[in-house]
């Protein structure tokens, strides 16, 4: 993974990107940044501030709250914009199971991005009410 | 120049430098420091790296200045100056002030690389120069990784291979049509685009750089990337676009014959009497096009890891930089280790979205620092001592870190003043160490001290204390002339260092 165009490529089979044209995708992979990690590497710490919002471009992750694995994330899902959109400090670890590749795009840039593309907005929603749903089933 | 006179031959070295650019020397510096036998090899005919071509204007983008608040003999000092290589030996320090003939606190090209000369020369460091690194072969041992260089003047094999090549290939984007475009590294002379129409691919630093220097020159500037350009004063950090290339923009905002725009390139295309170029907006899709005479590629620059991809070193964005440890070691591949602005793939942090300073000398210089010292413990049986410090004079030690510490004020959020304490050995210095390695190794109890800053013009210190193996975060205020040695910050931070050395707070 390298250049812009293939980036917007692998962004544009992700159902968070799936309504962008190609160069509002061209223009999300201008403004993300390409993060890699390997594995066992800490990509959000619990507690601490300050940390980006990340979509996951290939490889697994878990969520890990006080040393709990929680849940997994992989290819195409996203972290850390809970933390951003409550402006408090991430309530879990997210750690790479095996090497992990991110886009990442800081928390100061998020609110101007969601703005600026709506249908994201939309399909964050949609994937934060399916999550809230299964925590309350979970819980029922 | 007959073989038998040049340094290096061929053969093998516990640990081989490539690269004499700051990196390089830097590395090298520290190598000899730590009594480590090494090899440096370099395909340039002198020391220099970039510097001894770049930038293109021939002014650097980082200052140093003569007159600073501390003695250009001091640690303290390199808190001002971004482009001397850093030293124990007080002669040797705050070089580049020697080299600047007073008409800015930017030095020139010509001056940085007589500094970097000058430090090369003085610190007696040798490099078999024009000897170019050509093709790499990792074999397994017993002990570990051996990798062998296959270099122009024969065949060199190490342990420990440490690259400071720089970011330093150039890159061009495919794109329709691009063939007709040339890198900024083939930028010709600035006279030559008297009344020329001009498209820059790219908004970064070198992309404002041609801007500026081509003002007075072109007939028409135009720059396209497909997000907005922000500059280093909008972004309070050094994302962005620099103040020094900060023209074309009131240009721009003015109407003055510079455009700047948010589109992406869909191709160029030779029309009689020049070249067409075709973008698409960023916003709404829609496409604009342009007549052009010269197209220049402001895209950026790659490693040139040559064939280390396949032996195994993950890389990762534009710039193909290699994933690395805390200490800048492939996180793939053990025993590569990196220096220089290569570094800047050990993200750190990128707290409130700022990145480490590794890009630049004033950062890397210390990650090299760091880096050998941790080879020397790890592979080399050496032992550092870690300085007891007394509970009386804890605190003051790690405001003063706060409020001065060089590393800290270059490698914000990245690099940190870290004190252990132990019932058994007390409390010790343990140096400046990279954040991320505090986070993460677990360890004792102890406290890290950093410099932060949050995007929007706040810089402050933040104190990270372990205490039975977890981390917390704790930010001080920030102060309007950054000094931290007051006594509100003596209050905050005494009261979190009682909890791991009760009574520093009386101090």
């Amino acid at each position: 993974m390298a250049t812009r165009d293939e980036i917007a490529e692998a962004l544009a089979g992700m159902t968070l990107f799936a309504d962008l044209t190609t160069p509002q995708l061209l223009g999300v992979a201008s403004q993300f940044e390409e993060a890699f990690f390997p594995e066992g590497a800490r990509i959000l710490r619990q507690g601490l501030s300050g940390s980006a919002f990340y979509v996951i471009l290939d490889g697994d992750a878990s969520v890990v709250v006080d040393g709990t694995a929680r849940a997994q994330l992989g290819r195409g899902e996203f972290f850390g914009e809970v933390s951003i959109l409550l402006g408090e400090p991430p309530t879990a670890d997210i750690v790479a199971l095996r090497p992990l590749r991110c886009l990442a795009l800081p928390g100061s840039a998020v609110e101007a991005f969601l703005v600026d593309h709506p249908r994201v907005l939309y399909r964050m929603l949609q994937s934060q009410s399916r999550r809230l749903r299964n925590a309350n089933r979970a819980q029922s | 120049m007959a073989d038998i006179e040049r340094p290096f031959p061929p053969g093998h070295y516990p640990v081989i430098v490539v690269g004499s650019g700051p990196g390089g020397l830097q590395v090298s510096y520290e190598l000899s420091h730590h009594g480590i036998g090494h090899a440096v090899l370099s395909a340039d005919p002198g020391p220099g790296g970039m510097f001894r071509h770049w930038p293109f204007f021939q002014r650097l983008l980082s200052w140093t200045k003569p007159y600073a608040p501390a003695d250009r003999r001091t640690r303290a000092f390199e808190r001002w100056d971004w482009n001397s290589l850093i030293a124990y030996e007080p002669e040797l320090r705050g070089l580049q002030t020697e080299f600047m003939d007073g008409s800015s606190d930017f030095p020139s090209r010509p001056e940085m690389e007589a500094s970097l000369t000058a430090f090369a020369n003085r610190a007696g460091i040798v490099v078999r120069y024009g000897c170019r690194w050509e093709s790499t072969r990792r074999e397994e041992t017993a002990s570990g990784d051996r990798f062998t260089l296959v270099t122009t003047d024969g065949e060199y094999s190490c342990e420990h291979l440490i690259l400071a090549v720089g970011i330093a290939e150039p890159y061009t984007p495919p794109s329709p049509g691009v063939e007709h475009a040339v890198h900024y590294a083939e930028t010709r002379a600035a006279e030559t685009y008297a009344g020329k129409r001009l498209f820059v691919i790219g908004k970064q630093n070198s992309g404002f750089e041609l801007a500026s220097g081509l003002l007075q020159w072109a007939s028409r500037i135009t720059l396209a990337s497909p997000s907005p350009a922000k500059t280093s004063i909008e972004t309070r950090s050094l994302v962005g676009v620099r103040a020094r290339y900060v023209q074309p923009f009131e240009d721009s905002a003015l109407g003055g014959g510079v455009d700047i725009l948010s589109a992406s390139l869909a191709g160029i295309t030779p029309i009689p009497g020049g070249l067409r170029v075709d973008l698409k907006r960023s916003d709404t899709g829609m496409p604009v096009s342009l007549e052009a005479d010269e197209v220049i590629a402001a895209t950026g620059f790659t490693c040139p890891l040559l064939d280390l991809p396949e032996l195994g070193v993950a890389t990762f964005g534009q710039s193909r930089l290699p994933a690395q440890t805390a200490f800048w070691e492939s996180a793939t591949v053990p025993g590569i280790h990196f220096a220089g602005t290569i570094t800047s793939g050990a993200a750190g942090l990128k707290k409130h979205g700022i990145p480490s300073y590794s890009g630049a000398v004033q950062g890397h210089r210390y990650n090299g620092r760091i880096m050998v010292r941790r080879l020397a413990e790890q592979s080399f049986g050496i032992s550092h001592e870690h300085p007891p410090i007394e509970l009386a004079s804890l605190l003051d030690h790690l405001l003063a870190e706060a409020t001065g510490g060089p590393e800290l004020w270059h490698q914000k959020a990245y690099l940190a003043s870290v004190v252990t304490v132990t019932p058994d050995d007390g409390i010790r210095d343990q140096g400046i160490l990279p954040l991320t390695h505090f986070l993460d190794a677990g360890g004792p109890d102890a406290i890290a001290m950093t410099i932060e800053a949050d995007g929007e013009g706040a810089i402050y210190p933040v104190a990270y204390l372990r205490r039975g193996g977890k981390v917390e975060e704790h930010a001080l205020e920030p102060h309007p002339l950054h000094d931290y040695e007051g006594t509100e910050y003596r209050r905050h931070l005494g009261a979190l260092l009682d909890l791991i050395a009760p009574g520093a707070s009386a101090a």
